[in-house]
């Protein structure tokens, strides 16, 4: 796969090759966490993250839960 | 007394309902909580880090979702837009987990809630199926509003959140909870045990607090005293208070006093 850029959480992220949202969220350390995805405005379902391709130039939004009243 | 706090679909019997943010750790949150019986808990929805600190714990690691009710706000979110995108976020975040606190604020300055936005929200969150916990002004015509249209609590500030001002308007209260035919949880601006106890023994189904407990110099002890607040306000209630007179009333008998 070519190399890729996108947004993720309003970062600009440089990729030497593309990579799945699965892919990126175990870079992120991520995946025994309880966290969601939004490409492009939509939500990706968990079940979706494999086969799901980052696209050139896609803003992400990766959120967990944190501490608020 | 084993009175339960139907909330939608799901039934409760504790009626402290606390948050999560404002404390020096998770471990001192998760004691907190332990400490004050709730069993639905406040999240707020972020950002993740993104390889900063990717060993940082996580909240709900601290809070489990198999051992606590977690209810995602959408604190921060100041239009209806934002606030459904949060709810979405947080239902996919929590395995198809559908109830939510809605909270849609008008200004920083007040923290109080734009209600036209509020409303619109609400609207759209039902309908696709969300079980919606909103929190309001103490307005009774916007209470009654959100009530007829399916929310599955209607959640008034009892003063602005973070405030610890307490229950500065009673009567609006009062008012809101003659017309209501969904628990009504006092939500934001309790300061101390004395003001979860008087919104209880208004009638209140419960109480949400978060900064009163956080904040406090003993945030364990205060979460205890808050617990014991919330039960002995309602059972004040329950027990029905004696009538206030304008004068003295003797409670030992005036005859047989000795001469």
């Amino acid at each position: 796969m070519p190399a890729i850029k996108f947004h993720l959480n309003g970062e600009l992220i440089q990729k030497t090759s593309g990579q799945s949202l699965a892919e990126l969220a175990s870079d992120l350390e991520l995946t025994k966490k309880k966290f969601a995805i939004e490409m492009n405005g939509e939500i990706i379902p968990k079940s979706l993250h494999a086969s799901t391709l980052i696209e050139e130039g896609a803003v992400i939004e990766i959120v967990h839960a944190v501490g608020g009243g | 007394m084993s009175e339960v706090l139907q909330i939608g679909s799901r039934s409760f019997s504790s009626r402290l309902l606390v948050g999560t943010g404002k404390y020096k750790d998770l471990e001192e949150t998760r004691d907190a909580i332990i400490a004050s019986g709730a069993e639905i808990v406040t999240v707020a929805i972020r950002r993740t880090n993104i390889g900063q600190n990717a060993d940082e714990p996580n909240l709900l690691e601290f809070i489990s979702p198999d051992k606590w009710t977690i209810l995602p706000n959408t604190a921060g979110c100041f239009n209806a837009e934002d606030a459904i995108r949060t709810c979405m976020l947080a239902r996919e975040l929590l395995d198809g987990h559908n109830l939510v606190k809605l909270e849609v604020l008008g200004e920083q300055k007040t923290l109080y809630p734009n209600m036209t936005h509020t409303i619109s929200a609400a609207k759209t969150l039902i309908e696709d199926g969300f079980e919606v916990m909103v929190y309001c002004s103490d307005d009774p015509i916007f209470c009654k509003e959100l009530d007829d249209m399916g929310c599955v609590s209607v959640m008034p500030l009892a003063s602005p959140i973070g405030s610890g001002l307490g229950v500065v308007n009673p009567h609006t209260i009062s008012i809101i909870l003659e017309n209501s035919s969904k628990p009504i949880i006092v939500d934001a601006g309790v300061g101390t045990a004395s003001d979860a106890a008087i919104a209880m023994e208004l009638g209140c189904e419960g109480v949400l607090m978060n900064t009163a407990i956080a904040k406090a110099k003993d945030p364990i002890l205060m979460a205890e005293a808050m617990k014991d607040a919330v039960i002995s306000g309602r059972k004040a209630f329950l027990a029905g208070r004696m009538q206030k007179t304008e004068y003295g009333n003797a409670s030992s008998p005036t005859e047989g006093l000795i001469e």
